[in-house]
């Protein structure tokens, strides 16, 4: 449930001491045109996105993409160049990071070496006049909440990676901002860990129903995790929606090739019915489309499939597509094929294991649901 | 057959330290060693000892309240020479640190450049500023603002300011070393929890930086208490520090035997001030190392 902040926060002249109580539709963060330029170089462009209470999105790109700019916009680390920010309705482009009451976590932790456990979780509530007593139980309650009950007085360096991880989240959570900002929490944890981790923020983001700004590279963790993604490329936003929205409806060629490797099939329109179209492959055969809307003949699209909707096999209903098997990758309950389409277009195809398996060298047969695939015009944004 | 040699083979680090180990046994630890049996030497007259053990030397030195004020004097300056460092030299460091200065290494170099010039003519310089001749009396005089030369030169003042002429460098690289290895996102961290640029300086900055300035300050201590050409230049009989009555007693009273005994005294003292500081010292780098 998301808690209207009681925080008490130092009221100090110079600062609206607006309430954010009251409108519970207003956003907890909310950016409109921002633009984030260094000298000339311009990291952010065009970006307005409003994040509702109490949600988890995630802001998911390549390096250098600007997703972490973004974030250290809100909190105040990077000024913007242009356009406005909001938290909790209250504008904040002008106020100082340490007014801002948000909680940050770090790839690096960025616990302080030299404090314990229980000073490091305590630090937001110190400057923020919390009286002794509330200190010691919120610091414990917080601990709890990152099941590392009684590690008050250890130093950051007797606690491993993980368990560093989990103080600074109680660190940035004990005093209740109103977003909890995650740089990239999970990726200086090793695999294991990292998934243990990423069930435990979403679970105490969850619990606490706070608002949650999440940046990653790894799409997994950013399917797995939010409610809302935002696909970020070269500073502008590529997509926003569901985890399965962009994932399923890829808006753009980039999000389609980012999010999961989806097979990317460039060709002409054969022939057009309605929404129902065939589509003559660059590399030679053809398939069947299902369109959202009606195609006409002769127009460039891209048929965009993913590995998990291509079927190898003769039983495949709707398309048929043959080609010659490059590679097999046997996980156990599944296999990755790499696929020669014919003139070198080589397709992925991941599929459970039902029978015997195809081996590399094969010539076998392929095919998918012709509403399984999204269509991209020649610009790469999706048919719709 | 000869055995094949590998990167990490012992010997190969033996025979790569050897050189060094060589150098430091019969330049460093045997003349101590020499200079320790010449301190139960027996002194006959200027420039002529024998070879019949005695406690005299000790005797004296332990007995006679001249050395015992020597020895004070030394430490209190020392003490304050690597006081007034610390506080003036973390400013500089902290300044390089912190500025967005895209050419660091110019204001780095800028801190090594003095070591170009012979540290005795730096030292020199100062007899040309603080002198009755010099450059501040001078002014000052022709303004009509004193009307007698100012004694600066040849006071403890003057010779204190040429131990921190000297040693501020030393200073400034130690803080700015120490500094340099904070991670950034600390602060980061700490503005957005609530501290201003100044509390966040006092809760992360200034404490993680303290082993860079405990370093400098026992380096500028030790330096600075062992010091004998800045005292004998910018100083009076008066301001001579224990590096200078070593001096005199060997080059002056050619009593060897003594100034042995002195030299020690000075070795084995600086040293337990050194070895006490950087064991505890040491506990606070090995916390931060961990931290990392």
């Amino acid at each position: 449930m998301a808690t209207d902040q009681q925080t008490p926060r130092p009221t100090s002249a110079g600062v609206s001491a607006r309430p954010a109580l009251g409108d519970p539709d207003r956003p907890a963060v909310e950016f409109r045109d921002i633009q984030i330029a260094y000298g000339k170089f311009v990291a952010v462009r065009d970006f307005s996105l409003s994040i509702a209470k109490g949600s988890f999105v995630t802001l998911l790109g390549p390096s250098g993409c600007g997703k972490t700019t973004i974030l250290r916009s809100i909190a105040g680390l990077v000024d913007i160049s242009s356009g406005q920010i909001s938290i909790g309705g209250r504008r904040v482009d002008d106020v100082p990071i340490y007014k801002r009451n948000i909680g940050l976590v770090f790839q690096s932790y960025a616990l302080f070496p030299h404090k314990t456990v229980f000073d490091n979780v305590a630090f937001g509530l110190k400057y923020r006049n919390v009286p002794k007593a509330d200190i010691a139980r919120k610091v414990g309650q917080a601990l709890a909440m990152v099941r590392l009950p009684g590690s008050e007085k250890k130093l950051p360096s007797q606690l491993s990676g993980g368990q560093q991880q989990r103080i600074a989240l109680a660190r940035a959570i004990v005093f209740e901002p109103e977003v909890l900002l995650l740089d990239e929490p999970l990726s200086a944890l090793d695999a294991n860990m990292r998934e243990e981790m990423r069930v435990e923020i979403k679970k105490i983001q969850k619990a606490t129903g706070i608002t949650a700004l999440f940046v990653t590279h790894d799409q997994e963790e950013a399917l797995s995790m939010s409610d809302r993604i935002v696909v970020m490329n070269a500073g502008s936003m590529e997509q926003i929606g569901t985890p399965q929205e962009v994932y399923e409806t890829p808006a753009t060629a980039f999000v389609a090739d980012f999010l999961g490797k989806a097979n990317m099939l460039p060709g002409t329109v054969a022939t057009a019915d309605g929404v129902r179209a065939k589509v003559a492959l660059a590399a030679g055969q053809s398939v069947e489309v299902v369109s959202p809307r009606p195609l006409s003949q002769g127009t460039a699209v891209t048929v965009v499939v993913r590995p998990q909707k291509l079927f190898v096999g003769s039983a495949t209903a709707g398309n048929r597509l043959s080609g010659r098997v490059v590679s097999t990758s046997y996980l156990g309950g599944s296999a990755i094929y790499e696929i020669d389409l014919g003139d070198k277009t080589i397709v992925r195809a991941n599929n459970a294991i039902a029978g015997p398996l195809a081996h590399e060298g094969e010539t076998v047969e392929l095919g998918f649901d012709p509403r399984g695939c999204v269509l991209l015009d020649g610009k790469g944004l999706r048919i719709a | 057959m000869t055995k094949g040699w590998t990167l990490y083979d012992p010997r190969l680090a033996w025979m790569l330290v050897a050189p060094v180990l060589l150098l430091l046994i019969f330049f460093l630890v045997l003349p101590i060693a020499v200079m320790m049996v010449y301190t139960f030497f027996t002194f006959v007259t200027a420039g002529v000892e024998q070879a019949t053990l005695t406690l005299a030397n000790w005797h004296e030195f332990f007995t006679d309240s001249y050395y015992h004020g020597f020895l004070l004097k030394t430490l209190r300056v020392g003490a304050m020479t690597a006081l007034i460092c610390g506080v003036l030299g973390y400013f500089p460091a902290y300044f390089i640190w912190a500025t967005t200065f895209k050419h660091k290494w110019l204001l780095l170099l800028l801190l090594i450049v003095p070591f170009w010039i012979s540290f005795t003519i730096r030292t020199f310089s100062w007899i040309n500023i603080l002198g009755e001749q010099g450059v501040i009396n001078v002014a000052l005089l022709k303004l009509g603002l004193i009307h007698e030369p100012l004694p600066m030169l040849y006071t403890e003042g003057a010779v204190i300011l040429g131990l921190l002429h000297f040693l501020l460098p030393y200073m400034i690289l130690n803080v700015y070393v120490s500094l340099e290895s904070i991670d950034r996102t600390l602060i980061s961290a700490a503005r957005s929890m609530g501290c201003t640029s100044a509390q966040a300086f006092r809760e992360v900055t200034l404490p993680l930086s303290l082993p860079g300035l405990a370093a400098g300050l026992l380096l500028c201590f030790v330096l600075a208490a062992g010091s004998y050409v800045t005292p004998l230049l910018l100083g009076s009989g008066r301001d001579a520090l224990f590096g200078n009555l070593i001096y005199d007693t060997i080059m002056g009273e050619l009593n060897w035997p003594m100034g042995a005994t002195l030299s020690i005294v000075l070795f084995v003292v600086l040293g337990f001030f050194a070895a006490v500081y950087t064991r505890y010292m040491g506990m606070s780098q090995i916390v931060k190392g961990l931290g990392g």
